[in-house]
């Protein structure tokens, strides 16, 4: 009787715990949600800065690192952009400052030329290679299929007839 | 023949790429500012607060410019590269004291030394943007025009004074 009445208070204890660990989870989770003041501007923020590189951890976008500079960078995009600035324009003002280095979709011009078309010329390249080696191979083989002479023929032949010879042995 | 020597041509150009990929450093990003003129400032000094210091007044001379923090451990580094060279008396270095605190920025000075004619605070790193600063500590050399010459990205070194810095600093006061 005593034993059960422990455990049932036990229990009862035990969910409370548990309980109360919940809301207090929920409560947290709410609080660090971050309030952007306009939603629709953080939006464009965030697709924006997707495409752009934070210059410290280099393989991180501006829209994901948490660097400071990142965090500068988001800033100066966002009054930009309340500023009623076009994403062109801030990409540019970016550019001007930072380099190519910052667009994670490098833009086409001389510079670029080997990136962009390198591995096409590559893949050219190499399936010409691939054709010249499988023609040239092909001509190979036709010429070593020519018919057998005919003393390759008898000596083949007795080849042939030694092993099976061998074989009944 | 052919057979051996297509292969290993195809071998050797993949081993020079990669080598000379291997010896750039990515950290260091090229500036599109070099030979641009330097981004216009009006900034307040560091230690006389009712005072700022504008781009402008540096027209006509060749200055450096040191982008430096109290928080940054690399300036630990340069900064007794910068004390020597502020006394041999052949550049001006203006010190563009970066998203810092006040008083830490001016304990430091005095910790370690100041080799700035005028350091100006750039509280939010505004400046620093425009400056497309990313990394301190960073400097530039900037010419007589206002024209950036030089980028330097990290802390700057004897050799890097030597071999880089000071030739193009000579050229451009003559």
């Amino acid at each position: 009787m005593m034993k059960r009445l422990i455990h049932s208070s036990l229990k009862r204890y035990l969910v409370v715990l548990i309980l109360s660990f919940t809301s207090l989870q929920g409560y947290a989770a709410t609080e660090a949600v971050p309030v952007a003041e306009d939603p629709e501007l953080e939006k464009r923020l965030v697709n924006l800065a997707e495409n752009l590189r934070c210059l410290v951890c280099q393989n991180e976008s501006l829209a994901a690192s948490r660097a400071d500079f990142a965090n500068d960078m988001r800033r100066e995009i966002r009054e930009q952009m309340r500023m009623n600035k076009s994403d062109d324009e801030i990409v540019e003002f970016l550019v001007a400052r930072y380099g190519d280095f910052i667009l994670f979709n490098p833009p086409l011009k001389s510079t670029t030329w080997l990136l962009w078309f390198g591995p096409f010329a590559l893949f050219l390249g190499g399936g010409a290679a691939l054709i010249f080696y499988l023609r040239r191979r092909r001509i190979q083989i036709n010429e070593k299929d020519l018919p057998l002479t005919e003393s390759q023929r008898l000596r083949a032949e007795s080849l042939i007839k030694e092993m099976n010879k061998d074989q009944s042995i | 023949m052919m057979r051996f020597l297509l292969p290993l041509a195809a071998f050797v150009v993949l081993v020079i790429f990669l080598g000379v990929g291997l010896t750039l450093n990515p950290r260091q990003v090229p500036s599109p500012l070099v030979d641009k003129p330097a981004p216009p400032f009006r900034l307040q000094q560091l230690y006389d607060t009712t005072k700022t210091l504008s781009s402008e007044e540096n027209l006509g001379k060749v200055w450096m410019l040191n982008v430096w923090a109290s928080w940054c451990v690399a300036c630990r580094d340069e900064h007794p590269v910068l004390v020597e060279l502020s006394k041999l008396g052949i550049v001006p270095i203006y010190g563009l004291n970066y998203k810092d605190q006040r008083d830490t920025a001016m304990q430091w000075l005095k910790q370690f030394g100041n080799p700035y004619e005028i350091s100006i605070v750039d509280a939010d790193g505004k400046v620093g943007i425009n400056y497309g600063v990313y990394g301190v500590p960073e400097t530039y050399v900037i010419d007589k025009q206002g024209i950036i010459r030089y980028k330097h990205i990290g802390p700057v070194t004897v050799e890097s004074l030597k071999n880089k810095i000071l030739p193009l600093i000579k050229e451009l006061k003559s």
